[in-house]
């Protein structure tokens, strides 16, 4: 006889440990002296967000999209213009942010989705480059040079972004949302569709799925998530420049999805914290710490398919039948 | 008594070459309409054309009184025009079972709502494990599609295709590449599917052919040579000279 499936109690228990362990982070630091660590954390939090959109796009759809970066940027240039231009609350910045960020999403969608393959990465990349050369061309706002901010989204009840402790919190809560949002999605009717229609489209297409919907609604809502987390990043380093819309910037979601986990709901997260870490922990040793996150991810690619959280994901169906 | 599916002078062409030239076709309700003809005939553009795969260059589809031309594929599906393919196409990181539920999914209502696990509806399950008993593949249920033999994972795209109640269902080779005992199963799943719909079918093998269908139409370099019972197409002369030749003589 089988032993009892106990992956939904491990899973469970995991949750709540690495909850808890977010929830706690700003007085571990405190407590050992780290404080200066607190934004680094967010930064983590932020990159976070943003893997978690892209996975939503290439995880689920299986699209492949090296633009993405594009409405992280766009989301930091609508919420740091407002400011610039004196409009502080918060609210105003994440609805507005999330109303561009959807519509650019949309066009670009409908216009890039019609294409498959190695064309659709291709124009996701025409589009992101498109906006890159925009943002550096618009003197206004700083051209080239990027905008810096002296304030920061101002939410009710005194909820200050300036403040370290409650953009950590602030930014934990969006990724929580995200996370679950997306847990949800994945055995739903509609994240079933999207699943059948990475397996094959045609097929999908002939059995009565509206495909080409289905897709372009993962990719609009990947885009707003994706706004909102610039508007944290923003808020965040209190400076937005071009390079934020860079193809670049784009390849290191990419690489945080895959080695994180392409697919899988912790997968963007994982990488994001993984691949940060990394950095910073190779910095301090080497300044060719990208040579060896390099190697890292080759091992993960070739080993591990279904990236880091694949692996946990075998650990845990050894946890849960002991 | 009016056709189920109506097409008119329907064309296919790729860049110079014919592939589907004025096809004339008719498909009545409750009927198994074979389609037969040479490799490279067009029959699985003509399926494609149909299904909404391709686009149409010329020509008029109406299913069940309707214009369906310019409708898309996924729109076609939704009325009752569904299709099974030739080279097997399951949802490979789907369970047997999870293939069928998707199918069932695909033809029931918006699937746009992304909160309530598609697991709470009990409805669509016992639909699927219906078909699937209906199949023979229950024992299977829990596998994954590529555990299954060439012959199951036959049975099971063309129960993709029947899992939505279709109206009319268009049939491209599912015996292909089927030993002798699979191919008699999967004529017996066909014979009885008269009452529940009618039936477009390709299908090479001939002796199945005649067995199963009511009428037969034959293509040959893209057109419609000879339709009818199948007594008069098979000594129709030009079909014999262009392909049953020595084959039923």
């Amino acid at each position: 006889m089988a032993p009892a499936d106990r992956s939904g109690t491990v899973d469970f228990a995991a949750v709540v440990l690495v909850t808890v362990l977010a929830v706690v982070l700003p007085w571990l630091l405190r407590a050992l002296q780290m404080d200066f660590y607190l934004s680094f954390a967010s930064r983590i939090v932020v990159y976070a967000i943003a893997a978690t959109s892209l996975n939503l796009v290439l995880g689920y759809g299986g699209l492949v999209s090296l633009g993405h970066a594009a409405f992280v940027g766009l989301g930091s240039y609508v919420t740091a213009i407002l400011l610039v231009e004196g409009v502080t609350s918060g609210t105003v910045h994440l609805v507005t942010t999330v109303a561009i960020t959807a519509s650019m999403a949309l066009f670009i969608g409908a216009i890039s989705l019609r294409t498959r393959g190695v064309y659709f990465i291709m124009i996701t990349l025409a589009f992101a480059q498109m906006l890159f050369y925009l943002a550096n061309s618009v003197k206004g706002y700083g051209g080239d040079e990027g905008l810096t901010l002296r304030v920061r989204s101002l939410f009710a009840f005194g909820i200050d972004l300036k403040n370290g402790l409650v953009f950590y919190y602030v930014a934990l809560l969006v990724l929580a949302l995200s996370l679950f949002a997306l847990a949800r999605f994945v055995p739903s009717r509609l994240g079933r569709a999207v699943l059948a229609l990475r397996d094959d489209e045609v097929r999908a297409e002939a059995l009565g799925f509206p495909t080409f919907r289905y897709k372009l609604t993962i990719f609009v809502v990947a885009g707003a998530l994706a706004g909102v987390a610039g508007a944290l990043s923003v808020n965040l380093q209190g400076y937005v420049s071009p390079n934020a819309l860079h193809w670049t910037q784009s390849g290191t979601l990419l690489v945080m999805v895959i080695l994180g986990g392409v697919g899988s709901v912790w997968g963007g997260a994982l990488g994001a914290l993984v691949l940060l870490l990394l950095q910073e922990v190779l910095a301090a040793y080497t300044q060719y710490w990208e040579f060896w996150t390099g190697w890292v991810l080759l091992g993960v690619v070739l080993f591990a398919r279904r990236g880091l959280a694949g692996l946990l994901f075998a650990i845990r169906a050894r946890v849960a039948q002991r | 008594m009016s056709a189920l599916l109506d097409v008119r002078g329907l064309e296919k062409r790729f860049g110079g070459v014919v592939a589907t030239d004025r096809v004339d076709l008719q498909v009545r309700a409750a009927e198994i309409h074979a389609l037969i003809g040479p490799n490279g005939a067009g029959k699985t553009t003509l399926i494609a054309q149909l299904s909404g795969q391709f686009a149409s260059d010329r020509g008029s589809i109406t299913f069940d009184g309707q214009d369906i031309t310019h409708l898309a594929a996924h729109e076609r599906a939704r009325r009752g025009l569904v299709r099974s393919f030739q080279v097997t196409r399951l949802f490979k990181t789907f369970s047997v079972l999870e293939n069928i539920a998707l199918a069932v999914q695909a033809a029931s209502g918006s699937s746009i709502g992304a909160w309530r696990p598609v697991r709470s509806e009990t409805a669509l399950f016992d639909r699927a494990r219906e078909m699937l008993a209906a199949l023979g593949l229950s024992a299977k249920r829990d596998f994954g599609v590529d555990q299954l033999a060439h012959g199951e994972q036959r049975l099971l795209e063309v129960g993709l295709a029947l899992a939505g109640h279709p109206r009319l269902l268009l049939l491209d080779e599912p015996m292909a590449g089927m030993g002798q005992q699979e191919s008699a199963n999967m004529e017996h799943l066909i014979a009885g599917l008269r009452t529940r719909c009618a039936v477009l079918l390709i299908e090479h093998d001939v002796d199945a052919v005649f067995r199963l269908a009511d009428r037969v139409s034959v293509l040959v370099n893209g057109r419609i040579i000879a339709s009818g019972a199948p007594a008069d197409v098979r000594s129709d002369a030009r079909v014999v000279a262009a392909y049953l030749g020595e084959a039923v003589q």
